[in-house]
C-alpha cells in the first residue's frame, strides 16, 4: 500500500484537520466528526444532514454549505457513522422546522441512522428520512438489501437543499428527496480495487486484463467480471441497464462521477460515449456534472447517474450553492 | 455444576471477547474483504477496545447496567451495520436480565434470547439470509434445549459455542439476503459470514469464561 498518510487509524481525523484548514468557511468538529456551514442556517428553515464512511470524497463533507447540505457526518472509512454522532449533527442544526436525514441504502447506515433518528425524536426533534437506492445493478430487490444508494445522492443533496434553503416545510423536503429518488438511476464500474487504509491491500483482485460491471462506492465486487472493452463498450453495459429499468426520454441530468483514480481526460471521454447513447435513446441533458463527486478511495472506474428532471427540479438544480465540491450562482 | 454466573464472569466475558477480537482481527476482515467491505475486523476491534476501557475505568455491579454499558458502548463506536446490531444485543440483554448481581441459567436464557430477538427486530434477518444470524439463533436454541435437558450453566453454554461454530460453517455455501453481501448475488457463495464469524467467538468465549469461572 502507497499512501499519503501517517498511520492508519489516523487517517480521518488528519484529513477533517486538513479540511477545517482549508474550508474557513465549514465548521469541523474533530470529536463527533460532523462537518457543518460556519453560518447556520435562518431559523425556521428545514436543516439537511446527510453522511455515511468516509472514503467518498467529496460527498458529504465537500457539499456542506448554502444550497446544499447544513451538516455531513464522517464515519471512518467506509463504516457509517455511529448514531451518536448522527444525533449530534442532526441536534447542531436543527432551526425548530425539523431535519431531513439523507441515507445512502446500505445496511449500516440505515440502521444508525434510524438509531440516530429514534435518538432524536426522544428530544423533540422531528426527523424526516430518505433513503437512497439509485442502483440498477442491484437487480432483485426481494432477495437483498435492496438496491444500493449511490451517484444519486449528490444530484439529490443538490436538489433538497436548494428546496430547504427557499424554505419548504419538511414534509415537501421530504416529498421532492422521494420524488427524486424515484427519479434517477445510476450503474457503475471498476477497473481496479480501491485499497482501504486499515486492511493495507486491494479489497478485491482484479486482474489487468478484467474489469468489474455493478460495483458499489465500497470496494465491494460487482454483479461479474469480464474482459476490459474499449470505452463505448463500456458505456454501453453501464447506460443500458439504467435506460431498461426507467424511460428516461425527455429532459434529464447526467452525471458521470469518476471513482477516484481515473482521470478526467478519461471520464470526458466516457461522457461523449454516454451522451451520444442517451441522445439515441431520446434523453435530452440538459445539465451535467463530469468528474469526481462521489468516489471510492482510490478506485479507477466511473458511474453514470440519469435523472430525469421537469421544470420545477430543474429550477432547484439552478439554484444558487456554494459548497467545496459544488458552487455556483453564488 | 455451574449454577449462576455472577458479573465478574461477565466482565471476564467481555474481555475474553475483546482478546479474541483482536487476534482474529485480520481474518474477520479477510471475510469481510470476500463479500462485505473489508471492516468487521478492525471495527469489532475498535469497538471491544472502547468497551473494556469503560469497563475498566469502572465496570457496574448489577448485570442491567453493565451489559447495557456493553451495547451502549458498541452503538457509538463501532460503526456499520455490527455496531448497531452487537449494540442492540447487549441492551436487550440488559433491560431482560435487570438488577442483580448474579444470574441463573434461565436467566441468562431469557437474557440471551431477548437479545436475539432485538437483532432480529433491528436487522429484520431470517434463517439462511447468511448473516449473524445463521450463528446466533442455533446457539440460543442449543443453550435452551440444554438448559431444558437438565445441563448446568456450563455446559449449556458450551453447547451454545458448538451450536454457534456449526451456525458459522454453515453460512460457506449460502447466498446471501441481507447486509453488502447480498449485492455480490450467487457470488456470495463459499465465504463463510464474516458477523456469523465474530458470534461465533462471542459464544465461544461466553463458554470459556463460564468454565472458567467455575
Amino acid at each position: 500500500m502507497k499512501k499519503l498518510i501517517n498511520a492508519p487509524e489516523d487517517v480521518l481525523v488528519e484529513s477533517l484537520k486538513g479540511v477545517a484548514l482549508a474550508h474557513p468557511e465549514l465548521s469541523v468538529d474533530l470529536e463527533t466528526h460532523v462537518i457543518t456551514r460556519a453560518d447556520a442556517k435562518a431559523q425556521g428553515k428545514v436543516a439537511v444532514v446527510s453522511g455515511g464512511g468516509s472514503g467518498h470524497e467529496p460527498l458529504h463533507g465537500g457539499f456542506v454549505g448554502p444550497g446544499m447540505l447544513d451538516a455531513a457526518v464522517a464515519g471512518e472509512v467506509f463504516t457509517s457513522p455511529t448514531p451518536d454522532r448522527v444525533q449530534a449533527a442532526t441536534k447542531a442544526v436543527d432551526r425548530g422546522a425539523g431535519v431531513l436525514h439523507i441515507v445512502k441504502n446500505y445496511t449500516g447506515d440505515v440502521l444508525n441512522f434510524e438509531m440516530a433518528a429514534e435518538l432524536a425524536a426522544m428530544e423533540g426533534i422531528e426527523v424526516g428520512t430518505v433513503v437512497v437506492d439509485d442502483d440498477v445493478a442491484v437487480q432483485d430487490s426481494l432477495y437483498t438489501a435492496g438496491r444500493r444508494g449511490v451517484g444519486l445522492t449528490v444530484l439529490l443533496e443538490k436538489i433538497v437543499g436548494a428546496a430547504a434553503e427557499e424554505g419548504q416545510d419538511l414534509a415537501s423536503v421530504v416529498a421532492l428527496a422521494q420524488r427524486v429518488n424515484g427519479q434517477g438511476r445510476s450503474m457503475g464500474m471498476a477497473l481496479t480495487s480501491c485499497t482501504v487504509p486499515a486492511a493495507g491491500k486491494p479489497t478485491f483482485d482484479l486482474p489487468e486484463d478484467q474489469m468489474e460491471i455493478g460495483i458499489g462506492i465500497h470496494g465491494e465486487p460487482g454483479r461479474h467480471r469480464e474482459p476490459l472493452a474499449p470505452a463505448s463498450e463500456i458505456a454501453r453495459q453501464l447506460v443500458e441497464p439504467i435506460l431498461g429499468d426507467l424511460d428516461f426520454a425527455g429532459p434529464a441530468i447526467v452525471m458521470v462521477n469518476g471513482m477516484g483514480a481515473t482521470p478526467q481526460i478519461e471520464l470526458y471521454l466516457m461522457y461523449a460515449e454516454v451522451a451520444a447513447l442517451l441522445e439515441e435513446a431520446g434523453v435530452q441533458i440538459v445539465r451535467n456534472l463530469v468528474g469526481n463527486y462521489i468516489t471510492s478511495l482510490d478506485m479507477a472506474g466511473c458511474s453514470v447517474t440519469v435523472l430525469k428532471v421537469d421544470d420545477e427540479l430543474l429550477r432547484l438544480w439552478d439554484a444558487p450553492v456554494n459548497t467545496p465540491g459544488l458552487r455556483w450562482g453564488a | 455444576m455451574t449454577d449462576t454466573i455472577a458479573t465478574d464472569t461477565l466482565v471476564d466475558w467481555i474481555t475474553r471477547f475483546r482478546d479474541a477480537v483482536a487476534d482474529k482481527r485480520d481474518w474477520l476482515t479477510e471475510l469481510d474483504s470476500a463479500i462485505g467491505d473489508a471492516d468487521h475486523g478492525s471495527n469489532m476491534t475498535r469497538g471491544m477496545a472502547a468497551v473494556v476501557d469503560k469497563l475498566d475505568a469502572g465496570a457496574p455491579a448489577t448485570a442491567d447496567e453493565l451489559l447495557k454499558s456493553v451495547g451502549m458502548t458498541l452503538v457509538s463506536s463501532v460503526g456499520g451495520a455490527s455496531g448497531p446490531l452487537y449494540g442492540t444485543l447487549f441492551l436487550r440483554m440488559g433491560m431482560t436480565a435487570g438488577a442483580v448481581s448474579e444470574l441463573d441459567a434461565a436467566a441468562l436464557a431469557a437474557a440471551l434470547r431477548a437479545g436475539l430477538d432485538g437483532i432480529v427486530a433491528r436487522g429484520k434477518a431470517e434463517a439462511g439470509d447468511k448473516t449473524m444470524f445463521d450463528a446466533m439463533n442455533p446457539a440460543v436454541d442449543a443453550f435452551d434445549a440444554a438448559i431444558a435437558g437438565g445441563a448446568d450453566i456450563s455446559s449449556a453454554a458450551r453447547a451454545a459455542a458448538d451450536a454457534a461454530a456449526a451456525g458459522r460453517d454453515a453460512t460457506l455455501p449460502l447466498v446471501a439476503r441481507k447486509g453488502r453481501a447480498s449485492y455480490l448475488g450467487e457470488r456470495s457463495a463459499g465465504h463463510l459470514d464474516p458477523g456469523a464469524a465474530s458470534t461465533a467467538i462471542l459464544f465461544d468465549t461466553l463458554a470459556a469464561a463460564i468454565a472458567g469461572s467455575s
